[in-house]
């Protein structure tokens, strides 16, 4: 345990601006997802350091319904990607624009 | 030697995200993802949560990422961006502002503590991440159940396929049908 927590911190925090990034970039709504899981991966992290950081177990256990969420997420999404792309024929987020006034 | 895995697994983990938002095609994207996982779930191991870092590679690199490439694989070459620039905001203004935000995120994290608590033997094993989820988060557990239940029944309710409506003199419907690509074969 020589490497200092900012370490671990500081790799989450880019880790999180580089999916931030990526979701404001991308257009592919399977790109900007993995940003997404790319951001929740990124909190874990923070989370498992600071349960080291408190030796509590706490943060480890939100980490387990995350991962969770996470997955549930992703189910939900993907079905609505290809359900999007069986009547659109595109996953390009800037074409589906139904709603814009 | 963890000062090194750790320098090693953080330069891998730096890659790979930078992998997943500038690769050109999605297959790319989510193998770079994959090494992000992987090299989190050895962080997760320097951390003492061996548990959490075999969650990792069980369900996000296991099945969340066989996932996203059962999806690039049905939706073919046509998931990924055509040539067209038109991102919601100018790609150097979005890095710009992702780089303030990182840095702001550094600033905030820069001063944790440095010193490491002694953890008892077992810290972040099975034993005591299962005895705190079923005693403490005995009720958010019984919850997490009912919320990848409720994940389930969406995807498969998303996943059917509309029955085909019956040939109708309703115009509005059919040009929907032709636009959408349901119509009835």
């Amino acid at each position: 345990m020589t490497v200092p927590a900012a370490y671990h911190l500081g790799l989450s925090a880019v880790l999180f601006s580089l999916g931030m990034v990526g979701v404001l970039v991308r257009r592919s709504a399977l790109v900007v997802f993995m940003s997404i899981e790319l951001m929740l991966n990124a909190v874990n992290l923070t989370l498992v350091t600071f349960s080291r950081v408190h030796a509590a177990v706490d943060g480890q256990v939100l980490v387990f319904f995350i991962l969770v969420v996470a997955a549930t997420e992703v189910v939900i999404g993907l079905a609505i990607i290809v359900d999007i792309f069986r009547s659109r024929d595109t996953v390009d987020v800037d074409d589906v624009d139904l709603l814009r006034g | 030697m963890p000062a090194a895995l750790f320098g090693l697994v953080a330069c891998l983990a730096l890659a790979g995200g930078v992998g997943v938002i500038v690769s050109r095609r999605p297959v790319h994207s989510a193998l770079a993802l994959l090494i992000v996982l992987g090299s989190l779930a050895v962080d997760y191991l320097l951390l003492d949560a061996q548990f959490v870092a075999v969650l990792q590679v069980i369900i996000y690199a296991g099945a969340i990422v066989v996932l996203f490439v059962f999806v690039i694989m049905l939706l073919g070459a046509r998931s990924g961006e055509g040539p067209k620039i038109g991102a919601m905001l100018p790609v150097p203004l979005a890095v710009l502002l992702g780089a303030l935000f990182g840095a702001g995120l550094i600033a905030a994290v820069a001063n944790a503590p440095r010193a490491w608590p002694p953890v008892a033997q077992g810290f972040g094993t099975v034993q005591q991440v299962g005895r705190a989820l079923f005693s403490t988060f005995l009720l958010p557990f019984e919850a997490a159940s009912l919320v990848l239940l409720i994940g389930l029944i969406g995807a498969v309710a998303l996943g059917k396929r509309l029955p085909p409506i019956p040939p109708g003199p309703s115009p509005a419907v059919s040009r929907e049908q032709v636009a959408s690509g349901r119509a009835p074969r």
